[in-house]
């Protein structure tokens, strides 16, 4: 009997670690009481698995402390009464049975801090067979066969990039590893390193063979401290069990791994802006060529790859290019994580092969949206991608179906959004964040940023003049062309899918000074509607600035001249009486 | 509070940093984590220690969001400001912090107890919106639970 709790950030936000010092108070001790990663299941957090002596498993959700003695209760008499409503339903199960796992195959199964479950689950066996059986040739042979693609989000062929460094002239090269999973929303690499880490290791050695390179290194960003500290000690046991180090297997292969934490910087997953922080240096992007696998850390070649990248490879090295390749459309081969957020029912982590549809995520996996409302279009790509609106819900996920909508195929950040989200708010939203993060370098990107976004502001205050969506087309020209690195190319992505898509909403703003969405707090009021009002003076009393009057059991009334629209009375109402109009 | 920086602290982070090259990012992380901020002493020691210019420091300093110029409270507020929490409106959120300590993004609190700090995505996007106080996480926030904890907080003092 083992009893396993999930431990990624998410699951200890929602109290994994309060269950599982709890059921240590109930008498149970490792090795029977375990940790695992993330099974994905986010919305269900925290999850416990008790697995029988014959490997089944019971899959309690949304566990409590307070559930820790009846689930002890039920390990000793086999009741299952005793815990029948914390068990997963058949719905949610779906939810895993739909995916097809390769990236993610182990997350939240083994325990990410001991090294004997990883190897138990076919640990290190891909690199032992890449270093003891297969030329580094024959490694990129079958990268090129699986047809793998970068994960970070621009899709460029993995193996084309490892022949690239493999062929460049030079002793000393490097590989990195992209883990600074800058793009707001996405989280795929955070739960491989949390809950797999050793699998990255796996796949970054198998690349360094391949490129010949004796220094790895992992840049990951210091907002993940978890994840920090699970690859710290995964990288000292695989150290210590001679994975890592000189003579790997017995070869002449030696590689070594060290961890720099980002410091904040999302430009920083550029790969050139993040080889000058390495360096310790602002994190600048360089003049392209020469590319990094020419020229790149220490102007030695070097070659970088995304987190998901690397957690592929082990699994390819095993079963073949050919398996991979298997999966997928004509131009995108494989599967790919998606982080699901937002307005989504069930929000997680999907792994499923390419080419299905954003309609097989959004609705068939994660259940549609949630509170009865209407889906009205999924953000991909973070800040460099773009919004695809509900019609365009049966896009195939394929890196050239998704690029035709204005959108990428990203990361994997998927935020799904409902009636009630204002796109031009959101076009905002993305700006904000590109005019902060732009490094300065190139003035188009630095400025033009900026002046895009007092647009959208002045547009979402109610403000907007005519033209301001011809200016803002022209100015998003502007800036992909005006700029070096990947940042200002595509920053204007967000606002050109918007408007491209729901230019119908700019205009209400900005002609009408309407939000249809109701978001825009300069262009709606509240109202109370006095059919429904009990009278319950909970407005009243959560109002910040006494703008609503009315005594106990009659109507209440907003004063419109002293509201400040902070939404408090709104989201306070139980009776549904405030709306926004 | 510059007069009490002790300098003895960071030798070590020298020591162990000064001369590998390419580690300032690294030097400046340790050094704020020993005093919770970068104060002018500790980065004129770095220059010196180091060889590499105080312009240069400062431009890596202001370059990266983690990296303060100023003391923080004991405990840092980190709130996520990534697209999930924007959706699940994690505005209310810090309108809430900013009502109940009044304080605004990038400030602390006058008894030295809180300072708040909006950050990019902290990936916990599943439980948004979400903030990190000194690196435990809470999900699923509301103005109300918001409150709750910062007054736990403060009673715990």
């Amino acid at each position: 009997m083992r009893i396993v709790v999930g431990q990624g950030s998410c699951g200890i936000a929602a109290g994994a670690e309060k269950v599982r010092q709890a059921l240590i108070k109930e008498g149970f001790t490792a090795p029977e009481l375990t940790i695992a990663g993330c099974i994905g299941m986010c919305y269900l957090e925290p999850i416990v698995d008790i697995y029988d002596d014959n490997g089944d498993v019971k899959r309690l959700v949304k566990v409590s402390e307070m559930d820790a003695p009846k689930i002890a209760e039920y390990i000793r008499t086999g009741n299952i009464g005793l815990i029948s409503d914390l068990l997963v339903s058949e719905e949610d199960a779906q939810f895993l049975k739909k995916q097809t796992r390769i990236a993610l195959r182990r997350c939240g199964i083994i325990n990410p801090e001991e090294l004997a479950d990883y190897e138990k689950a076919d640990g290190y066996s891909a690199l032992k067979k890449a270093v003891t059986e297969m030329t580094p040739e024959e490694v990129i042979e079958v990268i090129k066969t699986s047809g793998l693609a970068g994960r970070g989000g621009a899709g460029f062929p993995t193996w084309f990039k490892w022949n690239a460094a493999r062929q460049a002239e030079g002793d000393e090269k490097y590989l990195i590893c992209n883990a600074d999973e800058g793009d707001p929303g996405a989280f795929m690499d955070r739960a491989v390193i949390e809950s797999d880490p050793h699998n990255l290791i796996e796949g970054m050695l198998i690349g360094a063979y391949a490129i010949g390179a004796q220094n790895a290194v992992v840049y990951v960003r210091a907002e993940y401290p978890l994840a920090i500290k699970r690859l710290k000690r995964a990288i000292k046991q695989a150290t210590e069990a001679g994975y890592l180090g000189s003579n790997i297997f017995g070869s002449d292969f030696s590689c070594n791994m060290t961890i720099k934490a980002g410091a904040g910087a999302f430009v920083c997953g550029e790969e050139t802006a993040l080889i000058e922080s390495l360096e310790g240096h602002r994190g600048m992007p360089r003049l392209k060529p020469p590319f990094p696998a020419q020229s790149g850390f220490w102007r030695k070649p070097s070659n970088i790859n995304n987190v998901e990248t690397f957690a592929n490879v082990g699994w390819i090295i095993n079963n073949g290019g050919e398996a991979f390749a298997a999966m997928g459309t004509e131009g995108s081969k494989g599967t790919k994580v998606f982080a699901v957020t937002g307005k989504i029912k069930r929000s997680g982590l999907v792994e499923i092969p390419m080419g299905k549809t954003l309609r097989d995520v959004i609705f068939d996996i994660g259940g549609g949206i949630k509170d009865g409302k209407e889906f009205k279009a999924v953000q991909m790509g973070g800040p460099s991608g773009g919004c695809i609106p509900a019609e365009l819900i049966d896009t195939v996920i394929d890196y050239k179906a998704l690029g035709a909508t204005g959108a990428i195929m990203g990361s994997g950040g998927m935020v799904v959004m409902d009636e009630g989200t204002c796109m031009v708010n959101m076009a905002k939203f993305f700006l904000d964040f590109t005019a902060k993060e732009s490094c300065g370098k190139c003035v188009p990107c630095r400025i033009g940023t900026t002046r895009m976004l007092e647009i959208l502001k002045r547009i979402t205050d109610g403000n907007g003049k005519e033209g301001d969506i011809e200016l803002l087309e022209e100015l998003c020209y502007g800036i992909k062309d005006g700029s070096l690195c990947g940042l200002g190319q595509t920053a204007p992505n967000p606002v050109l899918t918007t408007i491209r898509y729901f230019r119908d909403e700019y205009e209400a703003h900005i002609n009408s000074k309407n939000c249809p969405a109701g978001e825009c707090s300069e262009l709606i009021e509240y109202y109370i509607v006095p059919e429904k009002c009990k009278g319950c003076t909970l407005c009243a009393r959560n109002c910040p600035v006494d703008a609503i009057s009315g005594s106990v059991k009659t109507v209440h009334k907003i004063d419109t001249e002293k509201c400040i629209k902070c939404k408090k009375c709104y989201q306070s109402c139980k009776f549904d009486a405030i709306i926004k109009r | 509070m510059d007069n009490k920086i002790d300098m003895e602290l960071i030798k070590p982070v020298l020591d162990e940093y000064g001369e590998v090259k390419g580690s300032l990012i690294t030097i400046l992380q340790q050094t704020q984590e020993i005093y919770g901020y970068l104060p002018k002493e500790a980065i004129e020691y770095i220059a010196q220690r180091t060889g590499i210019e105080i312009s240069e420091i400062m431009g890596v300093a202001t370059f990266y969001t983690q990296f303060r110029l100023t003391p923080v409270g004991k405990y840092l507020i980190m709130l996520c400001q990534g697209t999930a929490c924007h959706v699940n409106s994690s505005e209310l959120i810090l309108q809430t912090i900013k009502d109940e300590l009044g304080i605004d993004d990038g400030e602390t609190t006058e008894d030295g107890l809180f300072s708040l700090k909006c950050v990019a995505c902290l990936g916990c996007c599943s439980l948004s919106p979400v903030m990190m106080i000194n690196e435990n996480a809470y999900g699923s926030l509301t103005p109300d639970k918001t409150k709750t904890i910062l007054r736990q907080l403060r009673e715990a003092q």
